[in-house]
């Protein structure tokens, strides 16, 4: 059976964050998702594609990818940019780590992500980019039906 | 993202309408800033959610950014009527403890 797959590719304008996540909620609304779990991966994504245009892009703007693919009830999602890099991914996903504290920044981005989606994963190649890797399971859940 | 305010009092209510994400931010911080430096004597900060309809972390940095200035002037702050979704962000980053839900 094939597998729906999507794949976007923009600009790292912060006008482009909104289109982002509301195209991937879109992408898996036909698997008839809880209002909470669609939330968490608007929310997951947004933080993803803000860690791009305001971390790996904050010299000068680039690409940022966004793919999704949904297997059996579970939807992946890869966000990637070929920016700057993470010096320390270990470091960098501690809660209210930020490189950027004079920005109000609150170094939550990754915690949400994490917190937010049942999978997560983070590889970075300092100079070379980053990918970002996250799965959310996709059980339709009661409150659809009321 | 609109933002409006209106004092009664001793408090200053500011309301934000609208998605709160690295895009908006910037706008809601110089209207928010220029309402609390508008009412000097105000004591405390309400700031009320129920129409921001979508806020990832961007929010949370946007609140303690208010808060710090507001404490400055000697003002308490404190956040009102959530949804759902904006309060498992701010629930996650603990803030609530900085700045109470009203």
């Amino acid at each position: 059976m094939v597998k729906n797959y999507l794949k976007l590719q923009f600009y790292s304008l912060p006008c482009n964050q909104a289109f982002a996540r509301d195209a991937v909620a879109a992408f898996c609304v036909d698997l008839n998702p809880s209002l909470s779990v669609l939330s968490d991966i608007k929310t997951a994504v947004s933080e993803a594609v803000t860690n791009c245009t305001v971390h790996a892009y904050r010299d000068a703007p680039g690409m940022i990818t966004v793919e999704c693919e949904i297997e059996d009830a579970s939807l992946h999602i890869k966000v990637s940019d070929t920016g700057r890099g993470i010096d320390d991914v270990e470091k960098a996903v501690q809660p209210f780590f930020t490189t950027l504290p004079d920005d109000e920044r609150s170094g939550m981005g990754f915690t949400i992500m994490q917190t937010f989606m049942d999978e997560f994963k983070v590889d970075s190649v300092r100079g070379e980019g980053t990918v970002v890797y996250m799965t959310k399971q996709l059980n339709p859940e009661v409150e659809n039906v009321r | 993202m609109k933002v409006h305010f209106a004092r009664s009092g001793a408090v200053l209510r500011i309301k934000l309408c609208g998605d709160m994400d690295e895009y908006t931010a910037p706008e809601a911080r110089r209207a928010c800033d220029r309402a609390i430096e508008e009412n000097p004597t105000a004591r405390q900060i309400i700031i009320n959610l129920a129409d921001v309809a979508f806020m990832d972390s961007t929010g949370i940095g946007f609140l303690i950014g208010r808060y710090k200035k507001a404490k400055s002037g000697g003002m308490t702050v404190y956040v009102e009527s959530p949804n759902f979704a904006a309060d498992k962000v701010l629930s996650v980053s603990g803030i609530y403890s900085l700045i109470p839900r009203v």
